[in-house]
């Protein structure tokens, strides 16, 4: 009986090692780790093209993660992508001019979603909109611009959109 | 249970061998409902077939580890990537080192054994005994084993994978001095869960349903014999190991 007993509790410990290490793998050293879920508010930001952007791509204000992306749509009406950026009630002194890019990492890394700070002494909300967005730059595109000489490439950046300050290269 | 062929071809044989062997599988799995009742002694296996084992998979999975960090540290610092040490190491053991090399060495340390259990109970006519004592061998000798197997296989190979990664952080980061926070981020930047960490969970199941149904169905008709029975031994790691990596390259070509 006690053997039945120690067997059990070895069952029981092997078991429980088992479920331990299935979780630390699954929760320390995958993508999941990547986002704790703490508190955050909801911006909006739209753009006329996200380029590779992906669900939980961070959200970064002079390059440190203050967030990440909660959703990648398409607004039917306006034909562009509508991005919910999840960012950490931490940061909630945003002022309500800060303008959204989509960066891409290096020169072929992942896109991250960059803010620039603007001078307005209103901060932003929850649920409120990002009105000064510039999209991902395409590299094709760029290629193309440059290749036809500086013509119009169709589908580019909106060139009504009030731009933010020099794409800054990353 | 012995009508095998006497003499046959090589390729008559090898058909009967798994022909028998399916059949062996439905027989066990109509025997599994009828095993819950000796729920203990599934228990007294997982205790076996997985606590037992423990050792030899933590050992093997720190060498594994510490032998890839190792050698991809050497590759990728030719391309000035070794930074992607980790993200590297991961994947190749979440998608196949992890399950297989432990499938491998399960096949080894539990398949032999329940393969020698039961062919000694096969040759002690004690498979008969219980048949006369209306006890059904496959549903308490059999599925139980079937089962812990199933159960114990993933959690070894989590084991295994935790242990090989904190093995590779250790040559990749605490010897050869990559940077701790390169090494985990791009980790987690680059692994995901359901394709990663989760494949390689289903595969262990399978492969543990793989090696002790081999095991069990080559002790179950084995010759009973002390001949039989070591012949049975070496049948169970041979064909487990070749019926795994066969299964492991059908079940990477579909769930990719």
């Amino acid at each position: 009986m006690t053997q039945r007993r120690s067997h059990q509790i070895g069952t029981g410990l092997f078991i429980l090692l088992g479920f331990a290490a299935l979780a630390y793998l699954a929760t320390q050293t995958t993508s999941l780790a990547n986002y704790r879920q703490g508190a955050t508010y909801a911006l909006k930001a739209r753009f006329t093209n996200v380029g590779q952007l992906k669900l939980r791509a961070p959200v970064k204000i002079a390059g440190v993660r203050i967030g990440s992306v909660s959703g990648i749509q398409l607004e039917p009406d306006r034909l562009e992508a509508l991005v919910t950026l999840a960012v950490d009630k931490r940061y909630d002194q945003l002022p309500d001019d800060s303008a959204a890019a989509v960066f891409t990492s290096g020169l072929l890394g992942d896109q991250y979603v960059a803010l620039k700070p603007g001078g307005s002494p209103e901060m932003f909300k929850d649920g409120d909109e990002i009105i000064l967005t510039q999209s991902s730059m395409q590299l094709e595109e760029l290629i193309g611009k440059y290749l036809v000489g500086g013509g119009d490439a169709p589908g580019g950046d909106k060139s009504a959109k009030p731009a933010t300050p020099e794409p800054e290269t990353h | 249970m012995s009508d095998k062929p006497a003499r046959g071809s090589l390729i008559g044989d090898g058909l009967a061998q798994i022909g028998a062997l399916g059949l062996f599988l439905l027989q066990v799995l109509a025997a599994v409902p009828r095993s819950l009742r000796y729920f203990a002694e599934t228990v007294r296996q997982v205790f076996f077939v997985g606590a037992m084992s423990l050792v030899i998979i933590m050992t093997c999975g720190l060498f594994i580890g510490l032998v890839l960090g190792l050698q991809l540290y050497d590759v990728l610092s030719r391309f000035g990537s070794t930074a992607s040490v980790g993200t590297v190491v991961a994947i190749a053991l979440y998608r196949e080192l992890g399950p297989v090399v432990t499938a491998l060495l399960f096949a080894g340390r539990a398949g032999t054994s329940i393969t020698a259990e039961i062919g000694l109970m096969r040759a002690t006519d004690q498979l008969a005994a219980m048949e006369m004592m209306a006890v059904d061998p496959l549903a308490y000798v059999v599925a139980p084993r079937f089962l812990a197997g199933i159960i114990a296989m993933p959690l070894l190979a989590s084991i295994f994978n935790a242990l090989a990664i904190l093995g590779s952080h250790a040559v990749a980061v605490s010897w050869l001095g990559l940077d701790n926070g390169t090494f985990w981020s791009n980790m987690t930047g680059a692994v995901d869960v359901w394709t990663d960490v989760m494949n390689g969970v289903w595969k262990s199941a399978v492969f543990g349903g793989v090696v002790t149904l081999v095991a069990t169905f080559q002790g179950y008709s084995t010759a009973p014999t002390s001949e039989g029975v070591a012949y049975a031994t070496t049948r169970t790691v041979v064909y487990s190991s070749i019926l795994t990596l066969a299964i492991d390259f059908l079940m990477t070509a579909f769930l990719m």
